[in-house]
C-alpha cells in the first residue's frame, strides 16, 4: 500500500520538477522571462490555498504551477499589474501580499495610526494637567551619574580631591 | 492500562485544581486560614499528579503504542527515541498536558516560598493559577485527550474515544504517521518549551498583581516579590523567539528567519507587553506612579498569552469557520473574555486607592521617557494585533478574505523600532523627577556628538540609503550611552577603591544587577538591529536553472553546481542533494550541499538550506528543482544576507543580559541570612 503510495507520489514529484525544469529551462533558451523576474512579481502574491506563504518561496506542486503560470503570463507580454488582478480575479483580495486600500480594508491602514496618536494625545494630556499643578525647579545636578551607587562614589571621589568628608561605601 | 492510568491522573488533577481554587477564594473571604493551607496543599499535588500523567504519555509515545490517537499522529518506527519524548508538545493534545505541567511546576515554586510578609497574597495567587491550571486541564480531560484510543466503527469509519463506542472494535495501526517533518530540528525541539516556559511563567507575575488588587494592597510589594519572575519569564519568551527565528532560517527554506506569520506574532505580543512592564514597573518601584498601568500592562500580557495559545490552537488562523467547528476555540475565547473583563473590572474597582504616589513633573524625566517607551511598544502591540485580527474580522463582516504580510507590519512598526532605539540612547543619560532639557541635553551632547561619527562613515563608505544611515547612527548613539554608563562606572570604582577596571566592571554589574544586565539587554538589542538591518534592506536574491558545470553569480560570489544525488534514508525520507562550489572574489571558500527531503508519511518536503557563514554575511543557497532522470539540470535559489549573524549574536547577549539581570542579588541572599540571625536570636530571647 505503502510502495504504490510512493510511486505515485514520486510520479506526481516528477511531474512538478519537470514543469520547474520546463519553467526555467525555457529561460535558458533565451529571450524569456528569467527567474528572477518571475519571483519579483510571486513574492507580491501568496498562494491562494495555503496560509501566510509567498507564492515566490512556496514549495507545493500548486504553487510551483502559479509561478509557471505566471512565467507563461510575462512571456506573453502581460504586466506585473495585469497578472496581479489575474490572480485577484481568479482567487480573490487574499492572493495580494497587503490588502488592497478600499472599503473595509482601510481600517488596516488608519487604526493603528489613529491608535498610536490618541496614546500620544493621552500622553501629553496627562504631562500637561500634573506638569500645572506643579512647577519646581529641576532637582537633578547637570552631568550627574543616574545610578545612585556611582552617583555616591563620584561624590566621595570629588570630597577625597577636595579633602573633605570621608563617606563611606554603601549600596 | 497506562493510557487509563494517565486519564486517571489528568481528570485527578482536574479535581485537585479545582478544590484549590475554590478552598482558597472561600478560606480567604471566610478568614478561614486552614482553608487556605490546605488549598496550597493541592496546589503543590498538582506538580507530581500531572507530572505521571506527562511520564504516561511519553511512555506511550517511545513503545509505540499505536492504538491511542495521539501517538499514532505524532510518532513513526523509524523516529529516534529523542524525537518520540519531544513529541509531546508535537501535536495539540500533548502540548496542551505539556503546558499544564509547566503551569502546575510553576505554581508549584511559587507556593513554595515563604508567605510570612504576604500572606494575604496567597490564596488570590492560588486562585489565579489554579483557575487557569484547571481550564488547561478541562480542555485536555473534555476535548483534547491524548490517551483515547483508536476505534474501528461499525460502518467501517475510524473513531478516537477513550472508552469503546458502541458497536466498535479496537483498531491499532502498524505505525503511525510521524512527526511534522518540521518540528524535527533542533531549534524546534527547544523552541516550543521555551515559549511554553515563557508563556506559563508569566502566569504567576498577573496572579500577585490580582491578589493586590483583591487585597486592596496598593503598595508595589506585589511588583518586587515577581520580579524575578517577570524577568524569567521574559528570557524564557525571548529565547522561544530567537530560537523560533534560527529554526524558520534553518528549516523553512525562504531566506528569512521572520516572517510576520500569525503564529510569530502570537508568541511576539505578549513579550510586547512584557517588555513594556519590566520597563514601566521601575518608575512605580522609584517613583511610586503608574500603578494602574502596570496592573493594565501585566492583565494584558496574561491576556496575550492565553490568545497566543488560543490562536496557535484553535485552528482560527486558518478561517474563522474552522474555529466555530474546533471544540476548544469557543472555550478558548470564552476564557479569555471572562478573564479579562474580571481583571478590568476589579482593577476599576480599585482605581482609587491605586493612585500614584507622585506625578509626572517634566517631559524629559526618566519616567517620561519609560512612558514614551510603553507608547512605542503598544504602537507595536496595536499594529501586531490588529495584523492579526484584521483578516478575521474581515471574513466575518465582508465575507472576503486578506492576507496581512510583511510589508505591512514592516512599514508600520519600522518608525517604532527607531523610536526605540533612539530612547535606549537617550532614557539612561536622564534622572527621574524634575528633570530638564537642558540638564538632559548637557549629559547627551558629548555622545550624541560623538555618534555622528558613524553616519559619516558610512556615507565615506559610499552608503546612500537613508533608512540604513539614520539606524546605523541610532546603533551607534545607544552603543555610546550604553559603554558609557559601564566606563563611568567602572571608573568611579577603580579610583575609589583602586580596583582594576575589568575587576570594577564586574564588581559594578554585580551590585545592581537589574540596572547592569539592563544595558547589557540593550547593547544585544542595538547587535541584533545590526542584523535586521543588515539583512531587511541589502539582502539580495537571485535564482537560476543550471547544468553540471555551469555558474550563477551573485554579488561577490559565484557557485559552481558540481553534482546531483538522489538516496533515501531509513528515516522514510527521499533525499536529493546537490554539491554546489563557492567562490568569493575567484578564491574558492567552500562546498555547499543544499538539499530538498520529502518525507513519504507525511507526504511533505522540506528545503534544506546550503549555507556558508561570515560575520559579514550569508551565502544562502535553497536547491528548488532538478531533473530527476537525467540529473543534469537543478534550479537554485541563491539568496546573500548580510549581517545576518548580528542577529544570533546580538540574541545571545541579549539572553546573556537577562540572565544578569534575573540573577539573584548576593546582597539580598545576605540580608536573608541577618533577617533570619536576627529572628532566631528574638525567638531565643
Amino acid at each position: 500500500m505503502i510502495s504504490l503510495r510512493r510511486r505515485w507520489l514520486g510520479a506526481l514529484l516528477c511531474v512538478g520538477f519537470l514543469l520547474t525544469a520546463w519553467v526555467t529551462g525555457a529561460r535558458a533558451q533565451g529571450g524569456g522571462p528569467t527567474d528572477d523576474e518571475v519571483n519579483r512579481i510571486a513574492k507580491g502574491l501568496y498562494c491562494p490555498v495555503c496560509e501566510n506563504v509567498p507564492l515566490d518561496v512556496c514549495p507545493t506542486q500548486a504553487c510551483i504551477q502559479w509561478r509557471a503560470l505566471i512565467h507563461e503570463k510575462l512571456a506573453a507580454g502581460w504586466s506585473e499589474q495585469e497578472i496581479k488582478d489575474y490572480f485577484v480575479d481568479q482567487y480573490g483580495d487574499r492572493v495580494l501580499a497587503t490588502p488592497p486600500a478600499r472599503g473595509l480594508n482601510w481600517l488596516i491602514y488608519l487604526l493603528p495610526p489613529a491608535a498610536i496618536l490618541a496614546g500620544a494625545g493621552v500622553l501629553v494630556g496627562v504631562h500637561r494637567s500634573w506638569r500645572r499643578a506643579d512647577s519646581g525647579p529641576p532637582t537633578e545636578t547637570v552631568g550627574a551619574s543616574q545610578d545612585p551607587y556611582v552617583k555616591r562614589m563620584e561624590a566621595e571621589l570629588l570630597a577625597r580631591r577636595s579633602g573633605g568628608a570621608d563617606a563611606g561605601e554603601e549600596g | 492500562m497506562i493510557a487509563n492510568l494517565g486519564f486517571l491522573t489528568i481528570a485527578l488533577t482536574l479535581l485537585v485544581a479545582l478544590y484549590g481554587a475554590v478552598a482558597a477564594a472561600y478560606g480567604a473571604i471566610n478568614k478561614r486560614p486552614g482553608l487556605v493551607e490546605s488549598a496550597r496543599r493541592a496546589m503543590v499535588l498538582t506538580f507530581p499528579l500531572i507530572s505521571l500523567a506527562a511520564i504516561a504519555i511519553i511512555t506511550l509515545l517511545v513503545s509505540g503504542q499505536y492504538q491511542i490517537g495521539y501517538v499514532a499522529s505524532v510518532t513513526s518506527e523509524a523516529m529516534p527515541a529523542y524525537l518520540k519524548v519531544t513529541a509531546l508538545w508535537g501535536g495539540q493534545e500533548g502540548s496542551l498536558v505539556f503546558w499544564s505541567w509547566l503551569m502546575a511546576g510553576f505554581a508549584t515554586a511559587a507556593s513554595l516560598r515563604r508567605w510570612d510578609r504576604d500572606r494575604e497574597f496567597l490564596p488570590w495567587v492560588i486562585f489565579v493559577t489554579m483557575v487557569t491550571l484547571a481550564f488547561f486541564l478541562s480542555l485536555v480531560v473534555f476535548f483534547e485527550n491524548p490517551f483515547a484510543r483508536l476505534w474501528q466503527a461499525a460502518d467501517g469509519g475510524q473513531l478516537t474515544a477513550m472508552f469503546q463506542p458502541a458497536g466498535a472494535l479496537p483498531l491499532t495501526p502498524a505505525d503511525g504517521r510521524g512527526l511534522n517533518p518540521l518540528l524535527r530540528h533542533p531549534g524546534m525541539i527547544i523552541h516550543p518549551p521555551m515559549l511554553y516556559l515563557g508563556f506559563v511563567s508569566f502566569v504567576i507575575p498577573y496572579a500577585f498583581a490580582m491578589a493586590a488588587l483583591v487585597t486592596g494592597r496598593s503598595d508595589d510589594r506585589w511588583i518586587r516579590l515577581t520580579r524575578r519572575w517577570t524577568l524569567i519569564a521574559w528570557l524564557f519568551l525571548s529565547l522561544g523567539l530567537i530560537l523560533g527565528g534560527r529554526w524558520a532560517y534553518d528549516v523553512l527554506g525562504w531566506g528569512g528567519y521572520w516572517g510576520w506569520d500569525p503564529v510569530e506574532i502570537a508568541a511576539f505580543m505578549p513579550w510586547l507587553t512584557g517588555t513594556a512592564f519590566l520597563h514601566s514597573v521601575m518608575v512605580q518601584e522609584k517613583r511610586g506612579m503608574l500603578k494602574h498601568w502596570n496592573m493594565a500592562l501585566i492583565i494584558m500580557t496574561y491576556a496575550l498569552v492565553i490568545f497566543g495559545t488560543f490562536l496557535t490552537r484553535s485552528g482560527v488562523l486558518s478561517s474563522v469557520h474552522s474555529f466555530a467547528q474546533s471544540a476548544i476555540g469557543p472555550m478558548f475565547f470564552g476564557f479569555i473574555s471572562v478573564t479579562f473583563l474580571v481583571s478590568l473590572a476589579l482593577l476599576i474597582s480599585r482605581w482609587r486607592s491605586f493612585r500614584g504616589d507622585n506625578e509626572l513633573h517634566s517631559f524629559f524625566s526618566r519616567e517620561s521617557l519609560f512612558l514614551l517607551n510603553n507608547l512605542l511598544f503598544m504602537g507595536i502591540l496595536v499594529v501586531c494585533f490588529w495584523g492579526v485580527i484584521f483578516p478575521l474580522i474581515s471574513e466575518l463582516v465582508a465575507g472576503q478574505k486578506v492576507t496581512v504580510g510583511p510589508a505591512f507590519y514592516e512599514r508600520a512598526t519600522g518608525p517604532l523600532w527607531a523610536g526605540l532605539l533612539l530612547l535606549m540612547g537617550i532614557a539612561p543619560l536622564s534622572a527621574y523627577g524634575r528633570s530638564s532639557a537642558r540638564n538632559l541635553g548637557r549629559s547627551l551632547w558629548k555622545p550624541a556628538a560623538f555618534s555622528l561619527l558613524v553616519p559619516l562613515a558610512a556615507l565615506a563608505a559610499g552608503l546612500r540609503l537613508w533608512s540604513a544611515i539614520a539606524g546605523f547612527w541610532l546603533i551607534g548613539l545607544a552603543v555610546l550611552v550604553t559603554l558609557y554608563e559601564f566606563w563611568r562606572g567602572a571608573l568611579a570604582r577603580h579610583r575609589l577603591h583602586e580596583e582594576s577596571l575589568p575587576k570594577a566592571l564586574w564588581n559594578l554589574a554585580g551590585r545592581n544587577r537589574r540596572r547592569y544586565g539592563g544595558y547589557v539587554i540593550h547593547l544585544g538589542v542595538v547587535v541584533m538591529a545590526i542584523g535586521i538591518i543588515g539583512i531587511e534592506l541589502f539582502q539580495s536574491e537571485t535564482q537560476g536553472t543550471l547544468a553540471q558545470g555551469e555558474q550563477l553569480t551573485l554579488g561577490p560570489y559565484v557557485m559552481t553546481y558540481e553534482s546531483l544525488a538522489e538516496f533515501n534514508t531509513p528515516d522514510d525520507r527521499q533525499v536529493a542533494r546537490a554539491v554546489v562550489s563557492v567562490y568569493r572574489d575567484g578564491r574558492h571558500v567552500g562546498d555547499l550541499y543544499p538539499r530538498r527531503d520529502y518525507y513519504f508519511l507525511a507526504e511533505q518536503p522540506m528545503t534544506i538550506p546550503g549555507v556558508r557563514s561570515t560575520l559579514e554575511d550569508d551565502f544562502y543557497v535553497l536547491l528548488v528543482g532538478w531533473e530527476p532522470i537525467a540529473a543534469e539540470g537543478a534550479t537554485f535559489k541563491v539568496y546573500r544576507n548580510p549581517l545576518v549573524n548580528f542577529v544570533w549574536l546580538g540574541g545571545l547577549v541579549f539572553i546573556l543580559g537577562t540572565a544578569v539581570a534575573a540573577w539573584p542579588a548576593a546582597d539580598s541572599a545576605a540580608e536573608r541570612r541577618r533577617l533570619e540571625a536576627s529572628r532566631a536570636a528574638m525567638a531565643g530571647a
